[in-house]
């Protein structure tokens, strides 16, 4: 399958991407991994006039230490995400979620911040992000933006992101020494998140003290499971105490029917894979 | 009419300049321009993993890539994985073991086993299997192709094979 014609750039800087969106008109895709952005060209779902490549702006690859932050460049992979030592230490959820994402060629190339504009309901990179409260930092033709995560995804395949901006970095509070787990439910290998739930948790004398959940694929944006942390702080370390928690995982939640289950199911779901989750997490 | 764009790429450690479309993709640049059919099409969407090489030293799938997007860098197809008339020890493997039915997954499951192998040098069973996720054998020949793996990372693999070794009905039993 061969994609539409287009005119391709690939500026080495932020401030030379910017100028080229300028400059683009309105018919414009960034590409950044392409895991996502080539298969719907090839399909000819999206036919873009142009194509901005984020692939040579080194400025917007790696993990560093920002004091109670990760700073995370957009174009990290998900195999990086997945290794990276610092990402382990302060933020094990993002690792264990980005191990899931497809397959390993596709971890190889898929970056963190490409899935996280893409959007996609069923992605796995969001849920998790939005449980940690990240900050996305854009940029763009005024300068820099910041948003927070719970207004950053706002829509099926829609976020906060404008036509001329550039998400370049994300900010991720440290979750050092918080236990984590990504429980995702697919029926084969490779697959999208039919379900899936992002948990942290810390855990103090015996009792969950903070908990963090987001939902993958039960709504058109991810959802933090908020009655679930309320259950869950205070609550003592038993798997009584977190399946009763759970039980509220998919209240304000509006999962889709497809062929892969429908809303009940789905709501079924959530309930089973959170306690799952923060079972894991808590390391009972 | 988008313009075309000049691209230099070291495959299989020649380096090649050629003018390419943007929209070209690189299982094609490496099949219709460099003659490379070693590398396969299979599914086109992504999924089967038939066209895996390695990008700088990592498996990708190269029919969800560009060929601008290998300008300057290093690309290895399965032909460029024999060194010297001599089969390396995972393509001996998979004839060992004879880890394969029809073929067709075969030189993209080669280099993602490759891949695999460099990242993880000693990988249990279900880190094979794990590892292999993203490739497709539609013989589902998966059995064999994981004791490959497990051969070529144990050693356990006989140096007699070349590449132009016809298949041998003797070895083909599987490793002991």
């Amino acid at each position: 399958m061969i994609p539409s014609a287009f005119d391709y750039a690939a500026p080495a800087t932020v401030a030379e991407a910017l100028g080229v969106l300028a400059d683009a008109g309105d018919d414009v895709k960034l590409l950044a991994g392409g895991q996502s952005l080539i298969p719907v060209m090839k399909l000819r779902l999206a036919d873009p006039a142009m194509v901005v490549d984020l692939g040579r702006i080194g400025e917007l690859s790696g993990v560093r230490d920002d004091g109670d932050a990760l700073l995370i460049g957009a174009m990290t992979t998900h195999h990086q995400i997945a290794t990276d030592p610092l990402i382990a230490e302060h933020l094990p959820l993002l690792a264990k979620a980005a191990a899931t994402v497809a397959d390993p060629q596709v971890r190889h190339r898929g970056t963190f911040g490409g899935a996280l504009v893409h959007a996609d309901p069923a992605g796995d990179m969001p849920a998790p992000v939005l449980a940690t409260d990240a900050t996305f930092i854009l940029a763009g033709p005024n300068g820099e933006r910041r948003v927070a995560a719970a207004d950053f995804f706002q829509g099926y395949f829609t976020t906060a992101v404008d036509d001329g901006e550039i998400l370049t970095h994300i900010r991720v509070p440290k979750y050092t020494g918080w236990g984590a787990h990504y429980e995702k439910f697919t029926r084969v290998a490779q697959q999208w998140s039919i379900v899936a739930v992002a948990a942290m948790v810390r855990v103090e004398g015996g009792t969950i003290a903070e908990a963090r959940i987001g939902l993958t694929n039960m709504a058109s944006t991810p959802l933090r499971a908020t009655a679930v942390e309320q259950a869950l702080v205070g609550a003592p370390l038993t798997r009584e105490a977190i399946a009763t928690a759970s039980a509220h995982a998919a209240e304000g939640t509006d999962p889709a029917s497809d062929l892969n289950g429908d809303a009940a199911y789905r709501r079924h779901l959530a309930e089973v894979l959170t306690k799952r989750a923060v079972i894991a997490a808590a390391g009972l | 009419m988008a313009s075309s764009k000049t691209i230099t790429v070291e495959v299989d450690d020649v380096s090649y300049t050629d003018d390419v479309e943007p929209r070209l993709l690189l299982v094609q640049y490496l099949r219709e321009r460099l003659g490379k059919t070693g590398t396969l099409i299979g599914c086109d969407t992504t999924n089967c993993g038939a066209c895996t090489v390695h990008l700088d030293g990592v498996s990708v799938k190269s029919c969800t890539m560009f060929a601008v997007q290998a300008d300057g860098h290093n690309v290895t197809t399965i032909e460029g994985l024999a060194r010297d008339g001599k089969l390396a020890p995972l393509q001996q493997a998979f004839h060992q073991c004879h880890a394969l039915q029809c073929g067709f997954c075969t030189p993209g499951m080669i280099m993602q086993s490759a891949s695999l192998l460099t990242e993880n040098p000693h990988p249990t069973e279900q880190e094979i299997r794990d590892g292999l996720e993203g490739n497709l054998c539609r013989c589902t020949g998966y059995q064999n192709i994981v004791a490959a793996v497990q051969a070529a990372a144990d050693g356990t693999v006989s140096s007699d094979s070349t590449v132009s070794a016809d298949s041998d009905e003797s070895e083909t039993a599987g490793v002991a």
